[in-house]
């Protein structure tokens, strides 16, 4: 499963599970994701500070002070993945989306020559696999569109989107947490609070492997959800 | 619940509470945060008699004007600060750093500049009064995530800390400066995508720091560094010291409060044993990288720690 399991600075391995990004590739790395993850919180390891998956690696960031690369690369080389259960960790997401609150569907439906409806209809029957979390506290990478909806970014990123805004790229969709810069196409918003500073204990809502659909809410749900 | 604090008559550019990080998140998007330099922040806290994790006051170039408005407290201010004591009778005392000094109700500090160093560091004895999220303390500015509500110290704030003093006695110490332009680094996952004409310059030219140079990254500006593979690659983990390139082929330095996920080629790293180093570096200064292998960065870290802890041994009480 891993590719090739190096040193990335002197406190960092990357477990690197090969070139491609599918979601069988990506489950890899988050049932590992998942193992180290579990085993830090038993304390089964010590020094281990952070485990950050991506669509085709997992980087393992340590306290020099205790623990050292080739260690961690030990550590990793004697997982037994056939033991590892992918699914167990798994959670499964309803999202509520106002698509009345789009910025590009018209301009969507112009490009691509499928009725706004069509779009919104394809949206709703994904079912999304979250491949990770990051950038910014919160923010979901997720896929897979239909080939029928294949965007390329804006060529000139907005300066300021609504917290909650939903967008698409390519086979991705994504979630923007916070009012922020983007430059994905907008076709909706969600009220989700996908990070939530109060919550001590859970403060981010999606996980790496989670799965989400959407479910299409009015403008006035939006509005009841989102002052909640 | 006491109510000792300080009232904050200026607030300098970029104060905020840090400690040593926040783990055990990235896979969330919140990087960990923390002190910028970790050696002068250890060294603060150990002057005030405080555990090596207690939270402090980090500022950046100027930094805050503070009024002992209730209590008194033993403070430490480390880094290459300029900054004095304003007595009761506005008396102005020239503070040194590295040593610690009782404050009484009524007198002010005021940390005027940091000298050719960015950061500079206030320690409390006993700590700041300071509600962690996700077990620290640190500011995470960007995503507005941690004490006051995630927010830069603002004129006006109180600062509030959880006890007096518990003695007169004042200590010092001696911290020997390891200003240098060589900085050393560990060559990155994706350095063969750079041009063999680049990865020579990269180590034989200089590189300058930039403006554009904060919490979160360091730009610089020097020999472009051409990529002959690709100028993207998957978003992956980041993790703090990366050199990034993006197609503009100037480097930037990942820093403290990095983005978790990116997709720039990364040709080294910097050295955790160089960090502290260089992160106190202004904007004009010069760098010239070095490369060396990982298990010379594994010794020049154990002898960083080594130094740390000499310097904690040989505080000792001024007379």
């Amino acid at each position: 499963m891993i590719k090739k399991l190096s040193n990335i600075g002197d406190c960092g391995v990357v477990c690197d599970f090969g070139d491609e990004v599918n979601q069988k590739i990506n489950a890899g790395v988050i049932q590992l994701f998942h193992y180290i993850k579990e085993e830090v919180s038993k304390g089964k390891i010590e020094g281990i500070l952070n485990y950050t998956p991506s669509y085709n690696k997992l980087i393992i960031n340590f306290d020099l002070k205790k623990i050292k690369s080739s260690q961690i690369i030990d550590f990793i080389k004697s997982v037994n993945f056939s033991e590892l259960n992918f699914s167990k960790n798994k959670k499964e997401w309803i999202i509520p989306i106002c698509y009345d609150l789009e910025l590009d569907l018209e301009k969507i439906s112009k490009t691509l020559k499928i009725d706004k409806n069509e779009i919104i209809n394809i949206h709703l029957n994904t079912t999304f696999f979250i491949y990770m979390v990051g950038f910014i506290p919160g923010h979901p990478f997720m896929g897979d569109l239909g080939s029928k909806l294949f965007l390329e970014r804006l060529k000139t990123p907005r300066v300021k989107l609504p917290p909650g805004s939903v967008g698409i790229v390519e086979k991705f969709c994504n979630i923007y947490p916070y009012e922020s810069p983007g430059g994905w196409n907008i076709i909706g918003r969600t009220p989700t609070k996908l990070f939530d500073k109060k919550n001590e204990t859970q403060p981010c809502l999606l996980s790496p492997g989670d799965t989400v659909k959407f479910k299409s809410i009015s403008k006035k749900e939006f509005e009841n959800l989102y002052n909640e | 619940m006491n109510n000792n604090f300080f009232e904050v008559l200026r607030a300098g550019i970029n104060t905020t509470y840090q400690d040593n990080g926040r783990f055990h998140m990235q896979h969330f998007g919140v990087a960990p945060g923390g002190c910028m330099d970790l050696k002068s922040f250890v060294i603060a806290n150990a002057l005030v008699g405080n555990s090596s994790q207690e939270g402090v006051l980090e500022f950046a170039y100027q930094g805050p004007l503070l009024k002992l408005a209730k209590g008194e407290t033993k403070i430490a201010i480390t880094g290459n600060v300029i900054f004095q004591i304003i007595k009761i009778n506005n008396e102005k005392v020239n503070g040194e750093c590295n040593r610690t000094y009782n404050l009484k109700e009524g007198e002010q500090i005021d940390i005027l500049a940091t000298k050719e160093s960015i950061y500079g560091y206030l320690a409390i004895e006993g700590g700041f009064d300071l509600k962690p999220f996700c077990k620290s303390v640190s500011v995470l500015a960007r995503a507005q995530i941690g004490p006051n509500e995630g927010k830069k110290i603002k004129n006006n704030d109180k600062v509030n800390f959880k006890r007096n003093s518990s003695n007169e006695k004042n200590f010092t110490t001696k911290v020997i400066s390891e200003k240098k332009e060589i900085i050393r680094v560990l060559q990155g996952s994706q350095f063969n995508y750079f041009s063999k004409q680049s990865q020579d310059n990269f180590f034989k030219k200089y590189y300058k720091i930039t403006n554009l140079t904060d919490r979160m990254g360091m730009r610089l500006e020097g020999p472009s560094i051409s990529n002959i593979i690709s100028a993207n690659i998957r978003s992956e983990g980041i993790t703090k010291g990366a050199i990034q390139v993006p197609a503009d082929g100037q480097p930037i330095i990942l820093l403290t409060d990095y983005p978790t996920i990116g997709g720039y080629p990364k040709i080294s790293n910097i050295i955790s044993a160089d960090y502290h180093v260089l992160v106190q570096k202004v904007p004009g200064e010069k760098v010239l990288f070095k490369n060396v292998e990982l298990r010379e960065a594994e010794q020049l870290y154990k002898e960083h720690l080594n130094n740390i802890s000499e310097t904690i041994k040989k505080i000792k009480e001024i007379n």
